[in-house]
């Protein structure tokens, strides 16, 4: 941007024009890198806001796993009836859903906060601001590690078959943090200038869980609607949620969400370098 | 070698109001074509120039000081120097480890205990965990807290707060030191611990810039100042001169 610059002229596109150069970039990338090397920071900030959160209570950060078991238990139950399934088939599929969408929509719904969360620390401190997203991938991943209990309590309860398919979860989780990584990025810069965002986006999320397949199976819609297929949460869900059923995951589910992960990085990568320097003045 | 050079520095703040902080209110206006509703969502944000053509060079033992009346753009220039907030043109480059002292409690986390907020300053100061366990007990013997390092901090006062984040704060020697107003620390004991401290921790330091209302504080530590007005730099050169032409400035 030249300094012909007028108070008053678009201010989008100027800022925008100036996000675009090369030198932003770099520094995003920049900020990427150095932010990673600073793990041991944000998984701190990931520890402490998790104990935190329940600090007062004296069941501490089991209360997640508490309240993931009664969550699981009524609604196996209650739709287990209503579906007309059976329980020792249903509950483990409800359970890995439910454990597995309880890590999507937190990755989404704490992305959008990322920024506006941390405004104290990012306007005293001077860290790079990939570190608060880092922190909720962190955050996102130790609630994960509290939930998955209730599903393999589950699952040996009913028997179910868990062999090498097992390690398939591996992979998917990674990739779904990759994809929160983007999302968070994404959704956390867009959060920091429109303050209604987050409220669209968790309504958004909410409507997602219904017409995604978590408390019911795929299988019970008739003729596999093509919706189906292009929601992309139903592949998020299914390439995670099949081996832990000891299934294998399907070749297409893991294309599919190859493929988001591809587009969902490209823009957040450019959105990431147009408006990175801006956070600090939006939040 | 630390060294700090601003050039052809500008800064302006877009100043949102609630219907401009909406996405929605701003697709509609987009979909509207910006007529209906230009009165609420007006197409131009108004913008603060908070900095405007600001040069600064700064090398190995440099002290300066800042002054200016409130909003002259003090803060914001030590935001930039921090690498917190990047200009909208112009070039900034640092050279050596930035530590900006601001306003110092923010940032510290209220429900964490003490101990806990060392940790975490520390990190953000870049220090390793290990580093920080070294340094663990000074930090703690220094702020004479004892075993209210357990409890979360809510539970301190303000001056207890302000001694933990200053004990943490000065056990790291940058080599860029940004400081943001006076730093009152407590009761008077510790005032005096504080400023022996704060004496031998700068001493070592290649640079600092002290931003302050405190004309006797900007005159003890910084032999030159930079006068400040309406986002501008007005006068660089002796403090003395500076604070004179900061008066003349205020009409006094």
């Amino acid at each position: 941007m030249s300094s012909d610059y007028q108070p008053g002229d678009s201010f989008f596109l100027v800022q925008l024009q100036h996000g675009l150069e090369r030198e932003q970039l770099k520094r995003a990338w920049h900020d990427i890198r150095a932010g990673w090397s600073r793990h041991e920071l944000w998984v701190t900030l990931a520890i402490q806001d998790v104990r935190q959160r329940y600090r007062r209570s004296k069941l501490g950060p089991f209360w997640i796993t508490l309240s993931m078991a009664i969550m699981v238990l009524a609604l196996g139950v209650l739709y287990g009836q209503i579906f007309g399934q059976e329980l020792k088939d249903y509950l483990p599929f409800l359970a890995a859903g439910f454990v597995v969408w309880n890590l999507i929509a937190s990755l989404i719904n704490e992305g959008c906060q990322a920024f506006i969360l941390a405004e104290g620390m990012i306007r005293q401190l001077n860290a790079p601001l990939s570190i608060y997203v880092y922190r909720i991938l962190a955050s996102a991943s130790i609630a994960l590690f509290h939930n998955i209990w209730v599903y393999l309590a589950v699952a040996f309860w009913f028997g179910v078959k868990l062999d090498w398919v097992l390690l398939w979860v591996v992979p998917a989780l990674l990739i779904i943090l990759i994809n929160g990584f983007w999302a968070a990025l994404f959704f956390g810069v867009l959060s920091a200038r429109f303050r209604d965002v987050p409220l669209i986006i968790g309504s958004l999320m909410q409507l997602l869980f219904f017409i995604t397949p978590v408390i019911w199976k795929p299988e019970m819609l008739p003729g596999r609607a093509l919706w189906l297929q292009l929601n992309p949460f139903h592949h998020l869900v299914e390439i995670m949620r099949a081996p832990l059923l000891g299934q294998l995951p399907g070749l297409a589910n893991w294309l599919f969400v190859i493929l988001i992960t591809l587009g969902g990085l490209a823009l957040a990568a450019l959105f990431y370098s147009a408006y990175r320097w801006r956070i600090a003045y939006w939040i | 070698m630390a060294s700090v050079v601003l050039e052809n520095v500008w800064v302006s703040f877009p100043i949102y109001s609630a219907a401009t902080r909406s996405l929605k209110n701003r697709l509609i206006q987009s979909a509207t074509g910006g007529q209906i509703r230009a009165d609420t969502v007006s197409q131009r944000i108004p913008v603060v120039q908070a900095l405007q053509d600001v040069n600064l060079a700064l090398k190995e033992g440099d002290r300066l000081g800042l002054i200016g009346h409130n909003g002259a753009g003090k803060t914001t220039l030590l935001r930039v120097l921090a690498g917190i907030y990047e200009p909208n043109s112009g070039r900034v480059a640092t050279e050596g480890r930035v530590v900006p002292l601001f306003d110092i409690t923010l940032g510290m986390n209220l429900e964490s205990t003490g101990y806990e907020n060392i940790i975490l300053r520390g990190l953000f100061l870049g220090l390793k965990r290990k580093e920080i366990r070294a340094r663990m007990d000074e930090i703690a013997e220094f702020t004479e807290l004892g075993e209210f390092l357990n409890l979360p901090i809510r539970t301190y006062s303000a001056g207890m707060q302000m001694r933990l984040a200053f004990a943490v704060s000065t056990s790291v020697i940058p080599d860029i030191l940004l400081l943001d107003e006076g730093i009152g620390v407590g009761d008077a004991a510790f005032l005096n611990k504080a400023r022996a401290r704060l004496e031998r921790f700068t001493e070592q330091i290649p640079i600092i810039v002290l931003s302050s209302h405190s004309e006797d504080l900007v005159r003890s530590m910084c032999p030159n100042s930079l006068l400040m007005e309406h986002g501008r730099i007005v006068f660089v050169g002796p403090t003395d001169e500076a604070l004179a032409h900061y008066r003349a400035l205020r009409g006094w």
